[in-house]
């Protein structure tokens, strides 16, 4: 218990950090997830394509490879660099690794919920003379959104867990890192791996209740 | 294009509106290929001197072969530990009496809501010094993923059995069967059907995690293919990722694509009485301590 109270702050720190790489790759995975998903229903065969090879190769490559190739790859070789900090630098590497590798697992959700809505009520809205336009904002996404909410729930905890990785990105400054050079330390302690753990579940947790009982408030009864 | 939910067959405008949309999309798409060409190019990444050791026999057979092995027998091991994992843990979730249930769903839960690298950090900092001095970089990998995944199985099971309908079960007791014939004779039968292409689906996620044994040093395809091989070949860094990187795509989407034809085989058998269970979308080192009240189907990823 010593341990834990002594290397607090430090554990502390490297999960604000890994609460701040969750959320620039939350806006990036969404929007981006966003833009694929629209690729992928589009009436246009070549955006459909490349939006399917997209989040296929994504969604089968492992992110330890994503992110080791984002910052050795993209970022030393290609000079891919957002900041002459090595640090702040890898953390955007990481977190717009992690935004591109999550986007498939969106655009994934999004285009499940779309599909959960019924043929028939897109023909029915076409038959009492509904614009595409209508139809889409009117009858569609509504009950799409509704059957999103879990999933894309399911995915944002995944990323949140996923954040640990930053450390394959070369991002030393996160719990994972921040937990191994504790370790180096201190030898391998339950007190300090209970702790950083009980940080991730405080975060995942209320999200996971959350989005399951809104989904189930909203869901819509076929 | 008939099939989707949100355009109706189109009309004559609407067609010369999606082609002229053809041929914008083919234009951008073009573009941002040659984008990235040029880049390549522009560092020197198409020259054949840092293709070269990727046609050479020796390259796969010091460097990529042996990496293929160390993960596959990670993935391997793995898998079958938590199959059987998840078998016995997603059973005893399924168990009367409660002093089995409550255990075994905290066990469950608790390590579905881990991040696995984490849980991987502590097993191989902790090996050591409960079972002596050793390499634990294969028992690490193995034994996070087992628990893990297995917990994802666990619930899997789960969800399998509670999915088969009730009247099964009832008929079973009618006519006389204890609860473990019903278990084993009705029950698991047809839930075994139902789970399958969860349970490949989950198996494609083990298979990517593996990579996570990169950052704890274990030998496997990620750590000899982009770690040593750039380092013995200078600057054939970005040629190796995208070597290993289709090979990982290879291997998980072949397993994929055995998940979905198990899942369109699963719906068009008449022989059980429940569709296929949610498939876990396969995303890597994730787990979603997403809550599954009751009889819901498992939404994890």
């Amino acid at each position: 218990m010593d341990e834990l109270i002594t290397y607090a702050p430090e554990l502390a720190r490297g999960f604000l950090e890994n609460v701040k790489l969750s959320l620039v790759a939350l806006v990036v995975s969404f929007i981006l997830g966003t833009i694929l998903v629209a690729m992928r229903v589009s009436p246009t065969p070549v955006l459909r394509a490349a939006g399917t090879v997209y989040v296929n190769v994504v969604r089968n490559t492992p992110l330890t490879l994503v992110l080791a190739f984002s910052a050795l790859g993209l970022s030393d070789q290609l000079g891919l660099v957002f900041s002459d900090q090595p640090e702040t630098n890898s953390f955007w590497i990481v977190g717009l690794g992690l935004g591109a590798y999550t986007a498939a697992f969106v655009c994934e959700a999004l285009r499940a919920g779309i599909n959960t809505v019924p043929m028939g009520q897109a023909e029915a809205s076409r038959a009492i003379g509904l614009t595409f336009f209508q139809t889409l904002t009117m009858i569609i996404l509504p009950q799409a959104f509704r059957a999103v909410i879990a999933p894309l729930g399911s995915v944002v905890i995944a990323m949140i867990k996923n954040s640990t990785v930053a450390t394959a990105g070369g991002f030393l400054a996160d719990s994972a890192a921040t937990m191994k050079i504790v370790f180096d330390t201190t030898g391998a302690s339950i007190p300090i791996f209970l702790g950083v753990i009980a940080a991730f579940m405080v975060l995942i947790l209320p999200i996971g209740y959350f989005t399951g009982w809104l989904s189930r408030k909203l869901a819509v009864v076929r | 294009m008939s099939t989707s939910v949100l355009f109706d067959a189109p009309g004559p405008r609407a067609r010369v509106r999606n082609h002229l949309l053809t041929l914008v999309s083919v234009i951008l798409v073009a573009a941002v290929l040659y984008g990235v060409y040029r880049g390549f190019d522009a560092k020197g990444q198409w020259e054949g001197k840092i293709w070269e050791p990727f046609i050479q026999a020796e390259t796969w057979q010091v460097y990529i072969i042996p990496g293929l092995i160390g993960t596959l027998k990670a993935a391997a091991a793995a898998a079958v530990l938590a199959m059987l994992f998840g078998a016995v843990f997603g059973l005893a979730r399924l168990s009367d009496h409660a002093w089995i249930r409550v255990p075994a769903g905290l066990v469950v839960e608790v390590f579905r809501a881990i991040p696995l690298l984490l849980l991987i950090f502590f097993i191989f900092y902790l090996a050591p010094s409960v079972l002596g001095g050793g390499d634990y970089a294969f028992f690490a990998v193995v034994l996070g993923l087992t628990l893990y995944n297995g917990s994802v199985l666990a619930e899997i099971v789960r969800a399998g059995v509670l999915s088969v309908a009730r009247g099964q079960s009832e008929a079973g007791y009618a006519i006389g069967m204890r609860k473990n014939q019903v278990m084993r004779m009705v029950l698991l039968p047809q839930a075994i059907t139902v789970m399958m292409p969860a349970i490949v689906s989950q198996l494609v996620v083990l298979l990517k995690d593996t990579a996570l044994g990169y950052i704890i040093a274990y030998v496997d395809l990620l750590n000899t293919g982009f770690k040593i091989l750039p380092a013995v070949f200078f600057g054939s860094l970005i040629p190796a990722a995208i070597v290993i990187g289709i090979i990982y795509v290879a291997l998980n989407m072949s397993l994929s694509y055995l998940a979905t034809w198990l899942e369109r085989r699963t719906r068009r058998s008449r022989k059980v009485t429940a569709g296929p269970v949610e498939p876990p979308g396969a995303m890597a080192a994730v787990g979603a301590g997403q809550p599954t009240g009751g009889g819901d189907l498992p939404i994890v990823d």
